[in-house]
């Protein structure tokens, strides 16, 4: 990789620079440190979670404040949380997408005003989603501590995230595509869903995982929305405590729920861990059909 | 079709909007009634007894980001030149996996793995362990992916033009790293900075679970700390009038310091696709 640009050739009989030697230390130094802090971090989750892993630990009601028994309205509960949330996402967010990516002069005022608004979104900590989502949905729609309220904060989470993929998916796709289909008389509609959707698919899907994955891990904003309720939730109106707070509770406010969070958090790290796997596979299998198309 | 198009952006651009008003609707009673002043200068943060100083939570905030920025600054740029011009190529494609993968950990799993894990081995120094020091480890780790992906992205974006002419003059590869390359990354790196430096001021559940969120300005290293954003989780459940208010005034500075952070980033990567 580096041979291509670089000089290389030290002649024969060069000594390797002192200097050169400590700096590849300091830096393979610092990537194994790396390595190590991570493989501690997984390693550990692992080494104690998985003996708590079962199908009757997934599927079975809590006991004792969670420190026996299962998780399976905390597995319930997220999953809820995160349909509502993509259910409203998704719209909004491709409609979005669409609007920046083809109808937007690329450096018109309006299209800058909705970048710059959305950059600032991406950053806005998840506290402060919470204490909005708190006023917003909870009191002044009056939704309540509910798995709706928590799904539509965690909506306006995901909503920079998945747009900025989405938009990057647009752009991608080659502009003879558009022209050819305006040259057959294809509306923009048309064009829109027959030709540019489908070949902004990897996008689309980088875009999905990313807010499903930060929609999972999200633990401060649904703890002013959602609550902490560790109840089967029976509504979208319920509170319903997710897989993340259920973690913080054990971890934190539960003497003796240390063995139940291990087990949690290796549920939860294996759930985000499988659906990045997943959507690899498959932007990768539509990449290759959409360039076969082609 | 365009007007629904233009409708869901100009909701999706709304959201930012709607955060700050109505958090400023929530925060004014207190900043009317408080006024900004005593947030600085009350004899400490005892809400129920109207005293509302928010500065030592506020150098708890910057405490913790400081130290968690030193720490993942340096790491994160030599783990981003180990991946483009250290590792063998197949190594530097696990490396750079792994990295997203430790971008990808919730925090609450980091909170948790800080508290069963590192929190014992501080513990040595100073029991219980949760201070200042667990939390600026686990916030570094936090960000550390952050830095490490935009410098990774910063490195590569360095023209061929740069390396080539240092080929041309004779510099070695360690020459035209360091003193070519780096300095040409040095305003994407930045970004990475700052928007890392972003993610640490914001993060709540790491620093709540770690800190020991005792509410004091910490002299060392080894002093229990609150943040901005523990004290909302900690005390939103509870508060009420003015204690409840102040709360907002707390997302709503942190919402600002936010904001100009993002625009400080977006002015560096500006003046890069200038220059």
């Amino acid at each position: 990789m580096v041979s291509e640009t670089y000089n290389t050739d030290r002649g024969p009989f060069k000594r390797v620079p002192a200097k050169e030697v400590f700096a590849s230390m300091v830096v393979w130094g610092a990537a194994i440190s790396v390595a190590a802090a991570f493989t501690w971090i997984v390693g550990d989750l692992l080494w104690h979670g998985l003996p708590r892993f079962s199908w009757a630990f997934l599927t079975a009601e809590p006991l004792d404040a969670g420190r026996g028994g299962g998780i399976a309205p905390m597995i319930v509960s997220s999953l809820l949380i995160l349909v509502v949330c993509l259910v409203v996402a998704i719209p909004i967010g491709l409609g979005t997408a669409v609007l920046l990516a083809e109808f937007t002069p690329d450096r018109g005022r309006f299209g800058w005003l909705v970048r710059r608004s959305l950059d600032v979104l991406a950053g806005v900590p998840s506290i402060v989603f919470g204490l909005f989502g708190g006023l917003f949905f909870v009191e002044v729609l009056g939704l309540g501590y509910s798995i709706l309220a928590g799904g539509l904060t965690l909506a306006c989470m995901v909503l920079p995230i998945f747009i900025r993929a989405a938009e990057v998916g647009f752009r991608s796709v080659d502009d003879a595509h558009r022209l050819a289909s305006a040259a057959l008389g294809m509306t923009r509609t048309t064009t829109l869903v027959k030709v540019l959707l489908p070949l902004a698919m990897p996008g689309l899907v980088v875009g999905l995982v990313l807010g499903i994955g930060r929609a999972l891990a999200e633990t401060a904003a649904l703890l002013l929305t959602s609550g902490s309720v560790d109840r089967m939730p029976e509504s979208l109106t319920d509170s319903g405590r997710a897989l993340s707070i259920h973690i913080y509770e054990l971890a934190s406010n539960i003497p003796g729920g240390q063995e139940a969070a291990y087990g949690s958090a290796v549920v939860l790290v294996m759930m985000l861990l499988g659906i990045n796997l997943i959507a690899g596979l498959i932007s990768h299998r539509l990449l290759r059909r959409g360039v076969v198309a082609v | 079709m365009l007007t629904g198009v233009r409708f869901a952006g100009l909701l999706a651009a709304t959201i930012v909007l709607l955060i700050a008003g109505f958090l400023l609707w929530r925060a004014w009673p207190a900043l009317s009634t408080i006024g900004p002043l005593r947030f600085a200068s009350d004899d400490g943060w005892f809400p129920t007894a109207d005293r509302f100083n928010l500065l030592p939570m506020l150098w708890g905030t910057l405490a913790v980001t400081v130290g968690a920025v030193l720490i993942a600054g340096p790491m994160g740029v030599l783990s981003a030149m180990f991946c483009r011009h250290y590792a063998p190529p197949k190594l530097a494609v696990i490396y750079r996996r792994m990295i997203e993968l430790l971008a990808g950990i919730p925090s609450v799993v980091y909170g948790f793995w800080g508290l069963v894990v590192l929190a014992p081995w501080v513990a040595e120094l100073r029991p219980p362990g949760l201070n200042l020091l667990t939390g600026v480890l686990i916030l570094s780790l936090m960000i550390l992916p952050t830095v490490a992906l935009f410098a990774d992205a910063a490195l590569a974006g360095v023209s061929a033009e740069h390396t080539r002419s240092a080929a041309a003059l004779g510099l070695s590869p360690h020459a035209t790293l360091w003193r070519v390359v780096l300095p040409a990354s040095s305003s994407g790196i930045a970004t990475g900075v700052l928007l890392g430096i972003g993610r640490a001021i914001g993060e709540t559940m790491a620093v709540l679970m770690v800190c020991g969120n005792i509410v004091q300005t910490p002299t060392s290293l080894l002093d229990p700390v609150r943040t901005l954003t523990a004290n909302i989780a900690l005390e939103m459940g509870y508060a009420l009038g003015d204690h409840r208010s102040s709360l907002f005034v707390t997302g709503l500075a942190l919402l600002i310091m936010i904001a100009v952070l993002v625009g400080a980033a977006e002015w560096l990567s500006r003046g890069r696709l200038r220059g």
